[in-house]
């Protein structure tokens, strides 16, 4: 076997790891456009299945289809901040960048709000919700009847949760026991909706099972409800009385 | 100089694809890759799109050891064929994630660990430090070939009997379920993956005795 000197070997090293990041920087740079587009279509997809808007595309490319789907029902986007107030900042930048908007003491943040209007006029409201779960972040989308009150759907998805365990927040099963829950209580307070261990009772507007064998995830997705949409509190009972 | 050139397709080039199909399958003989082949062979999608990523890394990480087998100093050899293997598989992410975005999403973090898929490791140290670039490519090839269709058969019979779906496309007709036939949620499982591929084993080695060991 040949022997090679230190010198060589530093040389080898130093090239072949120049050569390396300039391809993958090449790379990661030429596909990062297409990437975002796939992600915000993802996001709007999962806005759109809350309030039940499911639709295969069909000759088109999926990221069109999807996109127009969404402008045709989803007509009216904003930000409100924690007194109720209308802002001027775009609902759909703040959803992407919803982690960053969490960093910010909750005061200070911008609540993203998007408005769907259906065929036949009825309204729902879809709120962007984010958290931690176990491994890493956990997010979803919790769209309100008109009321503002009921939970119309939700989709729960996550990074890297357990299989078979935290990432069943994932699932149609979980996300439907959502539905018909309320989070106001019948004196009008905020009381989000809490994940139950060992069981909701059906009776229980404000309760769904936690997932067995996932208990830190399910702590994480409630502290996500109550952290994010207890800030769209002022607004919604505004919204409410008018 | 007059070295008689071998064909490109000599009998000893076949047999570098032939054999890991089949009593060197690095699947059922050699017992590698046997983390992914569990994980993602709950439908029949990701399983090729999976197969096709590793036979796309492995063909060119092995061409690439092999075309620097002289250069690389042999005492960071393992850290240069891990680079290569990385780069590549990071590469082939980027582009699931910017061009089959759902797949990529199914496939989560095993595209990531194809990083650590012993086939890999295993196939440029044992074959392409030490061969031509040809015979490396076709040495890649088949190992892939022969990981890849262990994972479609693994993948067929998961996705028939757990979701009774064919690349998600129904096959077992209504009229089955309505008779009271059910779809056996334990396929879906990762252990019934491991009896698949174990039962595999069991067929292979029944009809070739020379792989029984004691």
């Amino acid at each position: 076997m040949r022997s090679f000197s230190n010198t060589y070997i530093f040389v080898f090293s130093l090239i072949m790891v120049t050569i390396v990041a300039v391809l993958l920087s090449f790379v990661s740079m030429s596909l990062k456009p297409r990437q975002l587009l796939n992600i915000e279509t993802e996001k709007k997809d999962n806005i759109l299945t809350t309030v039940g808007v499911t639709g295969e595309a069909s000759g088109v490319d999926k990221n069109t289809f999807i996109s127009d789907e969404f402008k045709k029902y989803i007509t009216d986007s904003y930000c409100v901040d924690f007194n109720g107030d209308k802002l001027d900042a775009d609902a759909f930048e703040v959803t992407l960048n919803l982690e960053e908007e969490l960093r910010k003491p909750r005061e200070e943040r911008n609540y993203p709000l998007f408005v769907y209007t259906g065929d036949d006029g009825t309204k729902r409201y879809v709120v962007p919700v984010r958290g931690r779960g176990l491994w890493g972040p956990i997010w979803g989308y919790i769209a309100l009847e008109s009321d503002l009150n009921t939970i119309a759907g939700t989709v729960f998805d996550h990074e890297g949760e357990t299989p078979g365990l935290g990432a069943q927040i994932a699932t149609v099963e979980f996300e439907k026991q959502f539905d018909g829950k309320t989070i106001f209580n019948t004196e009008g307070q905020f009381v989000s909706v809490e994940v139950v261990k060992g069981g909701a009772d059906p009776s229980d507007k404000h309760g769904v099972d936690a997932i067995s064998g996932g208990t830190i995830t399910s702590k994480g997705l409630q502290a996500m409800l109550m952290d994010c949409l207890g800030g769209y509190v002022a607004y919604f009972k505004e919204l409410a009385n008018n | 100089m007059s070295i008689e050139k071998e064909p490109l397709f000599s009998v000893k080039n076949l047999k570098l694809i032939s054999e890991p199909l089949g009593q060197s399958n690095p699947i059922t003989v050699q017992v590698l890759g046997i983390c992914s082949a569990l994980a993602i062979t709950v439908k029949l999608k990701p399983s090729i799109v999976m197969a096709l990523s590793v036979m796309a890394v492995l063909a060119v990480s092995n061409v690439v050891i092999s075309l620097l087998r002289k250069m690389i100093p042999p005492r960071i050899r393992i850290i240069v064929e891990l680079v290569v293997i990385a780069t590549m598989v990071i590469m082939v992410d980027q582009v699931l994630k910017a061009y089959a975005y759902d797949i990529s999403k199914q496939l989560s973090v095993f595209v990531g660990l194809i990083i650590t898929n012993c086939i890999l490791m295993g196939r440029l140290e044992a074959f392409a430090m030490g061969n031509k670039p040809w015979p490396s490519f076709l040495d890649a090839l088949g190992n892939a070939a022969g990981y890849g269709i262990i994972l479609i058969i693994v993948a067929f019979f998961r996705e028939l009997l757990g979701s009774g779906t064919l690349l998600d496309m129904r096959v077992i007709p209504q009229a089955v379920y309505d008779a009271g036939y059910m779809d056996n949620g334990m396929m879906v499982l990762p252990p019934m993956a491991l009896v698949v591929v174990g039962i595999i084993i069991w067929i292979q080695r029944s009809r070739r005795k020379n792989l029984i060991e004691d």
